[in-house]
């Protein structure tokens, strides 16, 4: 060689060693970061085993028959149940998916089999996006003037009207990453023996995205189900069992436990208890149920 | 594929769900738990008449109570009674939203004529506006008029403040904040409370006045007198005004008043009776006594309304209300007191049942 | 043993029965274009909606704007018998408790996110994590409300007396916390961001490239130094994203605030003075406002759905920019 870069003798000797040694500085900063990392960590998740915990200690006392059959209590009377506020939920959502589903639904179908990335569909993505960020009380509000102006009462249909807004953007993003991820070979395939497009979507399309569809819908359920400040001047509330009445005030859990929190009764804040426990599992339960929905394709 | 287990769970979960919801949209109204006794002639209908009202918080537990006892008794009308405060309960009643409203403000000259002038006011019972307080250790806590004026006015901020410690010797008075607790919805119990600050004190007048809801110059707000009990129960040191009913039934000590004549007196059922029974009621039955008179006499006394159409055009309705208010006016009554409220003086009970005769 | 000559096919008469394998009918065609024109209708239907929704509140504060001006947005006080409004302490109240939620969720999410995708734990536990991380997101805001008031503020009143008496000249403490106030709110407000910052910003530190952070791994630096000069930097963007889409929430929360910030028209640095929010004056008001409070609280509400509606806009074009970049890296 013309000349040597450089003479390994006049490299300092330097005490190498690949093992990780808490002297070292670096190390020493690493291992710290990272034990406070997991702590905080851990901390980040307290809130949710100290929310579980209260619900069990102090709701699952109430747990009984009675609890699911009786009606609500008036201000300072013992004994009743939380039984309307969980049909009257039930029915909200119910009237809620029915009017969201179909806009949702096929507003999904748009943006991913026929939108594309055009400017309406651009557009349309767009406001869905912004409807998700929508504060619940504004699709209160929205309800309210469309709803409860116009019949001159507060109903189960206005509060169905304020969960669909919310459930809407919803069940179409999800919906629409659902369609998006049908793989094009069945697609294609179907193009390829002569199938009009809308036949593609309905007949291929659609069942195999099932599983992911439902999913959109039950994270949008769960979530209108928690919902309260809509139905504070939507729905209002009920203290009797839904009589099929869709345009008179209904209970709901949501309501009963934010009226029940405030209130000075040992007994109603310990039913406010009894039915954010049985609204969590509720909530939880879909929750659930939909990851695992959504974990069936890492299977493969 | 999916595992069998993963399967199996999530189908019963499903099921379970499905079958839940089914299970409780099946069930009728509650049976009875109490024998009917010989009461109010249950009302001719051809299904159950469901009367929807709102309103006051202040006498919702006696409402409850009249009105499950009533619906027990009379299988055929329901009343569906919602605390969400006066300022609700008139709005709610003026735009037709509600068969009935309930008001400790009764209605102003303005709302009655957004009402159409449809709007009959009927006194139902009354109650006394107490102010109860957090305080460890002290009980019988007696506030002169300036104190509790000051307190409200946020010109006296701690505890134990000479003007509070002067007329409670021997007390122990903790050096805390008062943290004063009013409503943050439009309430009738503000307005009779805002009231009868006005009367007492001039400061209070020209300050902030009397409202449902005013520009209160301290506090927390509260929702309903609920809101307003529950923060006072579970903040030392805090004292609001609620129904006496509240505090009784949450035993929330209330302070004693100094009244008119200078005497401090505790919240009476009867001194209350006798305090209103003095006052004539004109004919649109409004009235109010901001201050009243007598030595034994609880300076917050009030009525409260429940607010009825003059003509309903669903006659079967105003049949089912008619019977519901004429056996709140009587057998109702006798659970008034039981439940810390003031019964009605007799003469103004038997004027509001001539009343609740010329509704249609 | 067939050298050249067909395989044996499926058999395909079934699929030859199959109504897509036809040419489509006169029926068919019709329902395809009809198929095409709904799909259209409903997309369009959901701009409609949000339209609709902007529509509304703007028709129903339009006199209220017209009555109180620019007033509204500076003065104080809340009298409906006097028409007498200003929203100055709500949006005061609103912007205070969301950046200290999003300060301190913020900062707890970014460092889930951290633990979450850079192999800290096991794969199991990560996923465990990830999942309790998202039902925290899924229980309902009025239940963390209802546990804020009987769990967060009595543990909070012990601490927020002692640092009230010893630090009252510090603004953050100079009051007393006598139960809902400021900092309930932005705990509770905090814990609910923190998902969405977490599962946003994961995504954005999954998305670089792995060949950078073994790099600077072969050169030999330790995990947060790779996190910090690598990571960090390369998702920012996304991570910037995440803060922005939390900020968005928090602004929006309603019930958790109405329950916990006490209510109270007036605004206060201190952490332990009760305030108010625009969601949370809504929540409180609408139910019983008469014809004239409810202008005075559309508008409010056009004002919350601005202030929203922007920075949920903002934060969704920062991630739309954000991926762009790292598609660009990949």
């Amino acid at each position: 060689m013309a000349h040597a870069a450089t003479n390994p003798q006049e490299i300092p000797a330097q005490q190498s060693s690949f093992r990780k040694s808490l002297s070292e500085p670096r190390t020493l900063v690493n291992t710290a970061l990272t034990v406070l990392a997991l702590l905080f960590s851990v901390f980040a998740m307290f809130p949710l085993f100290s929310v579980l915990y209260m619900l069990l200690a102090k709701g699952a006392t109430q747990l009984s028959l009675s609890l699911f059959t009786e009606l609500t209590p008036g201000a300072g009377m013992e004994g009743g149940g939380i039984g309307n506020a969980i049909v009257g939920t039930l029915v909200v959502v119910a009237v809620s998916t029915v009017l969201a589903l179909p806009l949702g639904f096929m507003g999904a179908v748009y943006l991913a089999e026929y939108g594309g990335e055009s400017k309406l569909a651009v557009v349309v993505r767009f406001c869905g996006k912004v409807l998700t960020g929508l504060p619940s009380i504004l699709a209160g509000v929205f309800a309210y003037a469309m709803v409860v102006v116009t019949t001159g009462s507060f109903s189960a249909l206005a509060g169905g009207a304020a969960m669909a807004v919310l459930m809407i953007p919803t069940v179409m993003l999800t919906a629409e990453s659902a369609l998006r991820a049908v793989p094009s070979k069945m697609k294609m395939a179907a193009f390829g023996m002569g199938a009009t497009r809308a036949q593609v979507v309905t007949k291929i399309v659609i069942p195999t995205a099932i599983p992911g569809i439902l999913t959109g819908v039950m994270l949008a359920l769960a979530r209108a189900m928690g919902e309260t400040a809509p139905l504070l001047f939507t729905a209002l509330f009920s203290d009797y069992w839904f009589g099929g009445e869709l345009l008179k005030p209904i209970a709901s859990l949501s309501v009963l436990i934010y009226n029940f929190a405030g209130s000075p009764f040992e007994h109603q804040i310990a039913l406010a208890w009894a039915a954010s426990l049985v609204l969590v599992t509720i909530v939880l339960v879909l929750n659930v149920i939909a990851q695992i929905v959504t974990r069936r394709p890492e299977e493969h | 594929m999916i595992s069998v287990t993963r399967f199996a769970t999530t189908a019963v979960a499903f099921i379970g769900l499905i079958g839940f919801s089914l299970a409780c949209s099946k069930k009728e109204a509650p049976p009875a738990e109490t024998t009917p006794s010989a009461s109010a002639a249950p009302v001719a209908a051809a299904g159950p008449v469901t009367l929807q009202g709102s309103g006051a918080s202040f006498p919702a537990p006696l409402y409850s109570r009249w009105f499950r006892e009533f619906g027990e008794k009379n299988k055929d009308v329901r009343v569906n009674y919602q605390s969400t405060g006066s300022g609700a309960g008139i709005k709610a009643f003026i735009e037709g939203q509600t068969d009935f409203g309930a008001s400790d403000a009764a209605m102003t000259d303005e709302e009655i004529k957004q009402a159409k002038d449809n709007v009959i006011l009927l006194p139902m019972t009354a109650g006394n506006i107490v102010l109860a307080y957090n305080l460890e250790g002290v009980t019988d806590l007696k506030l002169t008029r300036e104190v509790y004026a000051g307190i409200f006015l946020g010109t006296i901020k701690k505890w134990n403040d000479p003007k509070i410690a002067a007329s409670n010797p021997g007390a122990k008075l903790p050096k805390i904040d008062i943290s004063v607790v009013h409503r943050s919805d439009g309430s009738g119990t503000t307005f009779v409370f805002t009231q009868h600050l006005a009367a007492i004190n001039e400061k209070w007048k020209s300050g902030p006045g009397v409202g449902k809801s005013v520009e209160w110059p301290v506090g927390v707000g509260g929702a309903k007198n609920d809101g307003v009990s529950a923060q006072i129960k579970q903040t030392p040191g805090a004292i609001g005004y609620i129904e006496y009913a509240f505090a009784a039934t949450t035993k929330q000590p209330s302070a004693l008043l100094e009244n008119k004549a200078g005497k401090f007196v505790a919240p009476s059922l009867q001194g209350s009776a006798a305090a209103l029974a003095a006052v004539e009621l004109p004919a649109d039955m409004r009235a109010w006594v901001t201050d009243p008179a007598g030595d034994e006499a609880y300076p917050i006394v009030t009525y409260t309304w429940i607010l009825a159409h003059k003509k309903y055009d669903d006659k079967a309705k105003s049949a089912a209300l008619k019977s519901v208010l004429k056996w709140s006016l009587q057998d109702g009554q006798k659970l008034s007191e039981g439940l810390f409220y003031v019964p009605l003086p007799e003469k103004v009970a038997s004027n509001v049942l001539k009343a609740v005769d010329t509704i249609e | 043993m067939a050298s050249t000559g067909m395989k044996a096919g499926p058999d395909l008469t079934e699929a030859f029965r199959s109504p897509v394998s036809r040419p489509p009918s006169a029926w068919q065609k019709n329902f395809d274009v009809a198929f095409k024109y709904l799909a259209h209708a409903f997309g369009a239907g959901v701009v409609l909606l949000l339209g609709g929704v902007v529509f509304e509140v703007m028709r129903h504060a339009k006199t209220a704007i017209a009555d109180y001006g620019f007033k509204f947005l500076t003065t104080s006080t809340w009298d409906a018998n006097r028409a007498d409004f200003g929203i100055l302490p709500e949006i005061l109240g609103t912007l205070y408790t969301s950046i200290l939620a999003l300060g301190m969720g913020g900062f707890l999410g970014i460092t889930v996110a951290l633990v979450l995708s850079q192999g800290f734990v096991p794969r199991k536990v990560e996923l465990a994590m990830k999942n309790v991380i998202e039902l925290l997101a899924a229980i309902p805001s009025v239940v963390y409300g209802l546990w804020g008031i009987f769990v967060l503020v009595p543990l909070l009143r012990g601490p927020a007396g002692w640092l009230n008496e010893h630090f009252e000249s510090i603004p953050f403490f100079s009051t007393r916390l006598s139960g809902p106030g400021i900092l309930p709110a932005a705990l509770v407000l905090s814990i609910m961001i923190l998902p969405t910052v977490t599962a946003i910003s994961r995504e954005a530190m999954a998305a670089v490239p792995k060949r950078l952070a073994a790099a600077a791994y072969g050169l030999g630096a330790t995990r947060w130094e790779v996190i910090f000069n690598v990571t960090l930097p390369t998702s920012a963007g996304g991570i910037f994203g995440a803060l922005v889409l939390g900020f968005g929430r928090a602004l929006g929360e309603t019930m958790a605030l109405a329950m916990l910030v006490g209510n109270a028209n007036v605004f206060g640095f201190s952490l332990f003075s009760p305030g108010n929010t625009l969601a949370a004056l809504l929540a409180n008001h609408f139910p019983e406002a008469g014809n004239v409070e409810v202008g005075a609280l559309m508008y409010a509400a056009l004002v919350l759905m601005l202030i929203t509606l922007a920075v949920n806009a903002l934060g969704s074009w920062i991630m739309l920019h954000a991926t762009r970049e790292l598609k660009g890296l990949g």
